[in-house]
């Protein structure tokens, strides 16, 4: 706090932050990491990625198999499949009214989405997580439309590609939770003795679970910059381990660095890169698109 | 070894402590009084049984981390014989909170793997509290791939808080450790029988335990998430660790009605920790019961039905759209 703030009384300098507050929903956006005040549309035609730092914001399942799939031929998998309260789970809330909240707020039935598709008229399963329902955790939904999704791409034999965002096992399912660790590695494995490729894409943030199941078995582990990506959470490790973590912990650039991950791909760049990866590992010609 | 009573044992631990006493006094004594101590110890035995008759979830939790709880090495002892530990992941460091190696099972050659915990705190700290860190992963997958080499069945014993959250266990690749292991395990051509035998505890349990046949110990656990890690997120509170017991359906016993675990292995009356030996025995038999019913399957079956079962997982509904 600078002198000239510590003279002026408090009254000011709340008007003044109400002041920025203030700027109205929805046409502007400002980036959270360089403060940078964005037209919202101008964030949007650029993958919500901010124009002058290229922060990578957090972006919803649908945007982003939006931004990722051809426009044709496109056909959802696992729809269907909606979840249930199996431990009649409540904490504060019940899970169900949790649930339904969810759905309100997003518009999903659960935290995942799985396209068929093609991206650069390269044929693909494509799983999404949504972040925005109950974290991107992993239950009985999730594990069981990604397991789908991967069948889809067996039986259609083309690439799997999972997009994650959670952080980690959903709670409220208790033990079915854990088991789709599992189950969606056993459909990994499943993919790869059929020599099918499955490309994992680590986005903010790949916790927990996920991130200790299946994320990391990709034939080709991809992330985007900045992502935190890790098994325990900062704060559960600062708290054991009672020392400050080190600068960029378990940040992709701190990954690919340890060699945990294979690169590093701009948000803008990923469909392109996409199709150079799958058709290399199928031994295709490369798209010309 | 005399026995450590947890909070709610408190009862149990006061008849104890005058039986313990008035066994000091019997030899001076001019009366006898060795009936009053059986009439005592009869007492103590069925105040046991009732109190374990109806243990909450919270104190299972208590029972599977108790002290004096038999530990991976006390199985290897009573259970296999020619145990043969074997060391290391090849890359990084041997990892002491997982034990593994290979040993004989009523004469049959096997792999064992399995976490450890500490008894004393200078073993708790060697052990590291039975909480993995990469290589220890790494070194189960080495012998699980062994075992598979050499066509023996692998039995794995779960007791885990869970995997290390520590900065050099994350920079090693905590995540990818636990992931390549169930990945492997989903298609090993041996079978693989796991049992909980104290605490099973997440993704760090989960690691060596995806399985042909999972049994629990009676006064297990496995869950998701511990149960104080759950309440300090969900109700903001580790204190609420009992509610979250409670409601995650962490012991065996819920487990088995929910089709999650195949078989309950009843414990000594008052918990393993009272005779390790009838413990051992028991368990002993059940693994040999699970190990014959896999025993016929020529391993693309067992792969398959593994396979199976793990795609069984999960509870949802099917609406159409």
């Amino acid at each position: 706090m600078s002198w000239l703030q510590k003279l002026l009384p408090p009254k000011i300098k709340r008007d003044d932050s109400a002041a920025r507050k203030s700027i109205p929903e929805g046409l502007w956006s400002k980036c959270p990491a360089c403060e940078a005040v964005l037209y919202r549309s101008d964030l949007e035609s650029n993958h919500s990625v901010c124009p002058k730092c290229s922060h990578h914001q957090r972006i919803r399942a649908r945007e982003r198999l939006n931004l990722l799939l051809d426009p044709e031929g496109r056909f959802e998998i696992g729809a269907d499949v909606t979840p249930m309260d199996l431990l009649k789970f409540k904490d504060s809330k019940r899970y169900p009214d949790r649930l339904k909240a969810a759905a309100r707020e997003t518009g999903e039935q659960d935290a995942m989405v799985v396209l068929q598709g093609a991206i650069l008229s390269v044929p693909v399963v494509v799983a999404c997580f949504e972040f925005d329902f109950l974290g991107g955790s992993m239950g009985s939904v999730v594990g069981e439309r990604f397991v789908r999704g991967v069948h889809a791409a067996i039986e259609q034999r083309v690439p799997f590609i999972c997009i994650t965002a959670t952080g980690g096992a959903r709670m409220q399912e208790g033990l079915f939770s854990l088991m789709q660790m599992a189950k969606t590695t056993a459909a990994i494995n499943q993919l790869a003795v059929r020599k099918l490729p499955f490309i994992s894409i680590l986005t903010d943030p790949t916790m927990g679970g996920v991130s200790a199941s299946f994320a990391f078995m990709g034939d080709v582990v991809v992330a985007e910059p900045n992502a935190l990506i890790g098994f325990a959470g900062p704060r559960v490790i600062e708290q054991t381990v009672r020392e400050k973590l080190p600068e960029g912990f378990q940040r992709a650039e701190f990954l690919l660095e340890k060699g945990a991950i294979d690169m590093i791909v701009d948000r803008r760049e990923m469909r392109r890169r996409l199709a150079d990866l799958m058709t290399l590992l199928t031994r295709q010609p490369a798209t010309n698109a | 070894m005399k026995t450590t009573f947890l909070d709610f044992e408190q009862p149990i631990a006061e008849l104890e402590a005058k039986i313990e006493e008035l066994r000091f006094v019997q030899d001076d004594s001019a009366v006898d009084i060795s009936e009053e101590i059986s009439r005592l110890e009869t007492k103590s035995q069925a105040q046991t049984k009732d109190l374990y008759a109806k243990l909450t979830p919270w104190q299972i939790a208590q029972v599977a981390r108790h002290p004096q709880r038999p530990y991976t090495l006390d199985y290897v002892e009573h259970m296999f014989s020619d145990f043969q530990e074997l060391h290391g992941d090849r890359s990084f460091a041997d990892d002491h909170a997982i034990v593994g190696g290979m040993a004989r099972f009523n004469g049959q050659s096997c792999m064992v793997i399995g976490h450890q915990k500490g008894r004393d705190t200078k073993e708790k700290i060697h052990r590291n509290f039975g909480m993995p860190r990469p290589e220890g992963y790494r070194k189960a997958l080495r012998l699980m791939k062994l075992a598979e080499k050499f066509s023996m069945p692998v039995f794995t014993f779960v007791d885990t808080p869970g995997a290390y959250p520590g900065i050099g266990a994350e920079e090693r690749g905590q995540s990818e450790a636990i992931g390549h292991n169930l990945f492997v395990m989903a298609s090993l051509k041996v079978p693989i029988i796991s049992t909980v035998i104290g605490e099973g505890g997440s993704g760090g349990a989960l690691a060596i335990a995806v399985t042909d046949q999972l049994h629990m110990l009676q006064y297990s656990t496995y869950s998701v998430i511990s149960p104080e890690g759950c309440a300090s997120i969900l109700w903001k509170s580790a204190d609420q660790a009992s509610v979250a017991a409670e409601t995650m359906g962490i012991t065996a016993a819920r487990l088995k009605a929910l089709g999650l675990i195949d078989k309950i292995v009843n414990e000594p009356v008052g918990g393993a920790h009272r005779n390790h030996r009838a413990m051992a025995q028991t368990l002993k038999r059940a693994l040999a019961d699970s190990l014959r019913q896999v025993a016929d399957l020529n391993p693309m079956e067992l792969v398959e039905q593994r396979q199976a079962r793990l795609m069984s997982y999960g509870k949802f509904k099917e609406v159409a759209n």
